[in-house]
């Protein structure tokens, strides 16, 4: 926004200038000094202030874990069509059953990383299990390193002990694996975990009953726009009063204009445009049970329990 | 007189808006309750940690008599698991041992002593085979395996519970209430990262 007189100077003394003509442009306070070039900085500054926020998710997407597709993640391609439509049909009849969370992952390798710290990792970030009974959980084969695990929750390792796992994995995966019948292997691995857990029918019994009514997490886009409405109401009044001065074109004291809309800060009427409004009830619900078509882990965690092998 | 007014306006919010910026971070999340939250959930995963070297320890009985069985002459091993298992579960913890260097330290050592024991013991079984082969001793390995685990994973969270403890004991404003109303101390950590046994692993075939 340039004086009419380009080649002046501005930002004169106090005693005003007969040689100045103020041309078409509204009148400004004398003491006023503009910096030059005063929207390049406001336009540079606001782009770096949001460039700053774009580079947060960066920092935190080095992790290299799957994401919880489904029931079964078979991202090293071991578990053939036909198995992993059963498994995930077993697991999900399963839960509905007992409340307990089963998961199959097959990874193509560990990075370097051991199995175990890797596994309890993945349990914890995948929440498998119900939060507070923690019980979930992962059975995870590492098909690069010929390795594989069976991590249990806390609430499961009466049950699933140690042996049990150790046992499973020996016995069963151990052998079909070495003869490359992997969906075999796990197929029965799976079978084999939900005999011992239905060995103990009292206390499967006893967790479905506690874990009737889990709410599920709400599907996440909902807390997205849940979140956006509320800082739109909240933020709002706060954003109406900063913004416009500082983005906003000066048409006088205390008055200004920005993105189409005039803003009157004078204490005499106060009516700024956008006004406050106090923010109302933004509807319940959320929680009313997941749509069917996802499924997420119930956060829940594990302490390290469960055994490993190789083949 | 307008032309006044105008000059004012802005500078007549600054003090309101200096003082939001201060105010509302302290008013947030920082106030009086981190630093017991953060304390509390520092002891309760060391806890976690005690407990999971008991349950090793109390697995340490069972498997002597298992392997006496076989390995009746292997007698300073197991003596020596003996020993070390005595020395760990002797030492009272209290909650000094959190906060006193030389008590967390010797805690430490015991438990390292413990595991070093056991290291050399399941290196003998290695030349027993009937040993091995035991459905017993193998129930047993199963679990100190898994105990061993859980230990490290335990630690793992112990470790991260105390490292944000003690940066709120350290940063501002948290740092202010412990100076005026709590007076905490840092809790101490454990300096070797894996206090991990590599028991050997037993092939099955």
């Amino acid at each position: 926004m340039k004086p009419a007189g380009g080649t002046k100077a501005r930002g004169s003394g106090v005693g005003g200038d007969e040689v100045r003509d103020p041309g078409p442009t509204p009148p400004r306070p004398a003491t006023r000094i503009d910096p030059p070039h005063e929207g390049e900085g406001k336009a540079r500054f606001t782009a770096l202030f949001f460039l700053a926020f774009l580079l947060f998710p960066l920092a935190a997407a080095a992790q290299n874990l799957p994401a919880l597709t489904g029931r079964v993640v078979d991202d090293a391609g071991l578990i053939d069509a036909a198995t992993e439509a059963l498994l995930v049909q077993k697991l999900a009849d399963f839960e509905k059953k007992s409340s307990d969370q089963i998961v199959v992952a097959t990874i193509p390798g560990l990075g370097g990383e051991a199995i175990e710290p890797y596994a309890n990792r993945l349990f914890r970030t995948w929440a498998l299990g119900q939060g507070g009974e923690d019980n979930g959980i992962l059975l995870l084969v590492a098909r690069d390193d010929r390795k594989m695990r069976i991590e249990v929750g806390y609430g499961l390792e009466g049950t699933l002990t140690d042996l049990h796992s150790r046992l499973i994995i020996e016995n069963t995966m151990v052998p079909a694996f070495r003869a490359g019948d992997f969906s075999g292997g796990i197929s029965r691995a799976v079978d084999d975990i939900v005999m011992v857990l239905e060995g103990n029918a009292a206390e499967l019994e006893a967790r479905a009953k506690r874990n009737e009514n889990t709410a599920r997490d709400p599907d996440t886009i909902f807390v997205v726009l849940f979140l956006i409405v509320w800082a739109t109401i909240f933020l709002g009044g706060f954003a109406m009063a900063i913004l416009p001065r500082i983005y906003g074109r000066k048409l006088g004291p205390g008055r200004y204009e920005w993105l189409g809309m005039s803003f009157n800060y004078n204490s005499s009427g106060r009516s700024s445009s956008g006004g406050s409004w106090s923010g109302g009830s933004s509807g319940g619900g959320w929680s009313s049970g997941s749509s069917g078509g996802g499924f997420s882990g119930g956060g829940g965690s594990s302490g390290g329990g469960g055994s490993s092998g190789s083949w | 007189m307008p032309a006044q007014r105008s000059q004012m306006s802005l500078l007549r919010f600054l003090p309101a808006f200096l003082v939001l910026a201060l105010a509302v971070p302290l008013l947030s999340a920082c106030g009086y309750n981190t630093i017991p939250t953060l304390e509390e959930q520092a002891k309760a995963s060391w806890s976690e940690v005690l407990n999971q070297y008991q349950r090793r320890a109390d697995l340490i009985p069972n498997l002597v008599e298992t392997v006496k069985g076989y390995a009746s002459h292997e007698k300073e091993v197991l003596e020596g698991v003996v020993e070390a298992r005595a020395k760990a579960t002797q030492v009272t913890v209290t909650p000094e041992t959190l906060t006193d260097p030389n008590a967390f330290k010797a805690f430490q050592e015991n438990q390292a002593g413990l595991t070093g024991a056991l290291s050399r013991l399941l290196a003998v079984v290695e030349n027993y085979p009937d040993l091995k082969a035991n459905q017993n001793f193998l129930a047993l390995q199963a679990q100190l395996e898994g105990t061993e685990n859980r230990i490290a994973v335990a630690r793992r969270d112990y470790i991260e519970s105390v490292r944000v403890y003690n940066t709120s004991l350290r940063t501002f404003p948290s740092m202010i209430w412990n100076a005026l109303w709590f007076g905490n101390d840092p809790f101490q950590n454990f300096t070797a990262p894996d206090d991990a046994m590599q028991p050997p692993k037993v092939d099955f075939n």
